[in-house]
């Protein structure tokens, strides 16, 4: 017999689990015990616990792993909400273990104690409350087949601190039996068949790829098949780096703040093909859907996606690798050369058009340019959310690395985070992160976290003493301009040293490529910070030259 | 245009919550849930009555089948329904107004239940519409309270559910 702490820990050996994310408090003190007896599971204590949740998003999106967080009930729980949300709505496999108080008070409301289970449910995939020691290794079983399999996404375990200390006999099981959950992963033959034949038939092809390509690995054959069956593409922002930035059928990312032949595109294909991606309101905007006069084929894990948002000429559910690897072998073939041509054509000129450079601030888009330029080829880039993270999905040149960032709920503070855990898991590649003065400032405890793990991250803050997003809606609307200025914004360059991480502020053009190889060469993290001016836009054109 | 699902789930605590609060969230308008366990005690069979278009009524099964504690879901059409919903009602009754109560049970094949000096209980199990129709007939005699427990239904014919 052993404790439900032990039971627990083993649980998640078996899993493979090396690396958890989290912060202890009362309801959860018996498993962190178990823990500090072992390493074979590395514990990184975090400043909050919704980092917690990013650290585990950003280590799962980088390994293809489950990322696993541990927190405490009540308030540590609640901390952690907004990150199972981002999760949830960003696919992303996670598994969070959540204290809870003894099960024999549970609905008291005694200290500390909130219906976790009942409160997560409408943005978690599944969530467990334990009840009995014995169920443990079951759920965790569980727990860690459905956050990886069919549409991933995060599944909660509420552990009552008594349940911790209860004993068990241990047997880890090797196989799920869940009668609700039964994911279709083989495409239906005959549907294959006739995407195959549609591609062929179609004048004006176009892909459309999402974050589902990378959750089911399948860029590869994602790219495959645009090379192979010449059909241009377009991604949504969760869909970026799908195929490299440069590459010629590349068009850009779609959406109200895509790129403009990405949306030309979209405006006048007649057959779109959607892969991996759930035609949201930012990429696929309701006047869109209206015009439509596409044929659609929509492919996806998740029947429920399929005809939610755009009605559906041939709906495809399956996994997208297997589904694409099959749909490889039929050959589609599209023949549309003079569709590709001009837009092909019409993408490098808009990939090659720089930005003019600006007077005493430096200008985002051509930041975002050189950065590109400078980056490793698998260089992992975190955006924030807001301007920053715009400028970054269209300007930032994306080879074979990845572009990470919250598409679905658009949680500001997501990037340093994500970064520190795609950091520990990637500790070789160069990350880099993202972010705006406002965002900077909803995470920048982590630094702490980043400090004590030794962790070499690349911090390019975007300083332009607003909250830019919100300010160029206002600016759009004809808005007062209310509540979105920064004038009291720390010293970031002393903020900087406070955590021990070396700086450089920069305000000049002529000093941007020094700086960033600067930031690149430097051992160790750095924080570049770059001071933009408020009056810049994300939809604007006007400075392209 | 009324659907009617058949819905087996796992006969566990919070089940009925999770498919509530779908509902509310996903802003899917049910019209009459009826729960009770089957055969196999492990699973009970939700019966429900959805209001919608043709393509909401497919999210609505697309959305539940995606929730891990249910096991299937079915639409019954309407011509394949087998099903019933009981009604329950309490009304004033003077011996004056008494004789034409029975009357309308009669007719419906309703039964009285419980009687007192002022009020008579009546119930009647059949399909919502005729449910309907003899709550309406009783209207006039002053209803005191009343009781539905939404429709629970199977499908015709030798296919099940299982
Ligand atoms: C947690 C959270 N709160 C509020 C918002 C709304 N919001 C979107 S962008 C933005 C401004 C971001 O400002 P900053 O981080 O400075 O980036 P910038 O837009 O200036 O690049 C805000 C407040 C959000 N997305 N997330």
């Amino acid at each position: 017999m052993i404790t439900g702490a032990e039971a627990m820990r083993r649980c998640l050996e078996a899993e493979g689990v090396t690396t958890i994310f989290g912060y202890p408090g009362a309801a959860i003190h018996h498993f962190y015990e178990e823990l500090s007896n072992v390493d074979t599971i590395k514990h990184i204590l975090v400043r909050q616990e919704q980092n917690a949740g990013h650290m585990a998003s950003g280590y799962s999106r980088t390994t293809g792993k489950v990322g696993v967080c541990l927190v405490t009930s009540g308030p540590g729980a609640s901390n952690l909400f907004t990150a199972i949300a981002t999760a949830y709505m960003d696919s992303i496999p996670m598994v969070a273990i959540t204290g809870q108080v003894n099960s024999n008070l549970l609905g008291r409301d005694v200290f500390q104690e909130i219906d976790t289970t009942g409160a997560v449910a409408p943005f978690i995939k599944h969530s467990y409350l334990i009840k009995d020691a014995n169920d443990i290794p079951r759920i965790f079983k569980e727990a860690f087949y459905i956050a990886q399999s069919g549409r991933p996404g995060p599944v909660l375990i509420d552990v009552p601190v008594d349940i911790q200390k209860h004993m068990l006999n241990f047997t880890y099981p090797e196989t799920v039996n869940l009668r609700g959950y039964k994911p279709t992963t083989e495409g239906n033959a005959k549907q294959i068949k006739k995407v195959a034949e549609t591609i062929s038939d179609a004048e004006r092809p176009l892909l459309c790829l999402g974050g589902g390509v990378f959750s089911a690995d399948a860029r590869d054959l994602a790219i495959r098949l645009s090379e192979e069956a010449g059909v241009p593409v377009v991604t949504t922002m969760m869909g970026v780096g799908a195929l490299p930035s440069a590459h010629p059928m590349n068009l850009g990312m779609i959406g109200s703040f895509g790129h403009i032949t990405a949306n030309k595109a979209l405006n006048e294909t007649d057959l779109i093909v959607i892969i991996g991606a759930r035609v949201g309101d930012r990429a696929f905007t309701s006047s869109w859907n209206v015009a439509k006069k596409a044929k659609t084929i929509h492919i996806d894990i998740d029947p429920a996606e399929i005809g939610k948002n755009v009605s559906t000429t041939i709906p495809l559910v399956g996994d997208i690798k297997l589904v694409l690897a099959k749909l490889l072998e039929e050959k589609p073939k599209a023949d549309c050369k003079p569709w590709l041509e001009i837009l092909c054509s019409a993408a490098l000129t808009e990939k090659s058009k720089i930005a003019s450079a600006r007077q005493n601030t430096i200008g985002p888009k051509r930041l975002m340019r050189e950065l590109g330029l400078q980056i490793q080829e698998d260089a992992i880039v975190v955006a924030d959310v807001g301007q920053n993270q715009i400028w970054a999905a269209r300007y930032l040149n994306i080879q074979n690395g990845r572009f990470l960032t919250t598409g679905g709920l658009g949680t500001m503070g997501y990037s340093l985070p994500a970064a520190i855990g795609a950091k520990i898991a990637n500790p070789d590649r160069q990350t880099l992160v993202i972010c705006g003065d406002g965002s900077f400032q909803m995470m920048f405890n982590e630094l702490s976290t980043m400090a004590e793990n030794c962790l070499d991250l690349k911090i390019i803050l975007v300083n332009n003493h607003t909250l830019g997003m919100v300010c160029e809606l206002q600016r759009i609307e004809c808005y007062k301009n209310f509540c979105v200025t920064l004038p009291a914004n720390p010293d970031f360059q002393i903020l900087a040293s406070a955590f021990g991480v070396k700086s450089r502020c920069i305000i000049a053009d002529e000093d941007m490529a020094g700086a960033i190889d600067e930031m690149l060469k430097h051992k160790g993290p750095f924080l570049l910070e770059c001071i933009v001016s408020p009056d810049e836009g994300t939809k604007t054109m006007d400075e392209v030259i | 245009m009324k659907h009617v699902l058949s819905v087996l789930v796992e006969n566990q605590a919070g089940v009925l919550n999770k498919i509530t609060g779908l509902f509310a969230r996903r802003a899917f308008n049910i019209e009459s849930l009826a729960v009770g366990v089957t055969d196999d005690e492990s699973i009970s069979r939700i019966t429900m009555i959805v209001d919608g278009g043709n393509s909401a009524v497919d999210q609505v099964e697309k959305q539940l089948n995606k929730l891990v504690c249910v096991i299937k879901v079915r639409e019954i059409k309407e011509e394949n329904v087998v099903g019933k919903e009981l009604i329950i009602i309490k009304l004033n009754a003077s011996s004056k107004t008494r004789g034409e109560i029975k009357d309308l049970c009669d007719i419906m094949n309703a039964k009285i239940e419980d009687i007192s000096s002022t009020t008579v209980t009546v119930e009647l199990a059949d399909t919502p519409a005729r449910v309907e129709l003899f709550q309406n007939m009783l209207r006039p005699y002053s209803i005191l309270e009343v009781a539905r427990t939404g429709l629970i239904a199977v499908q015709k014919g030798s296919s099940f559910m299982g």
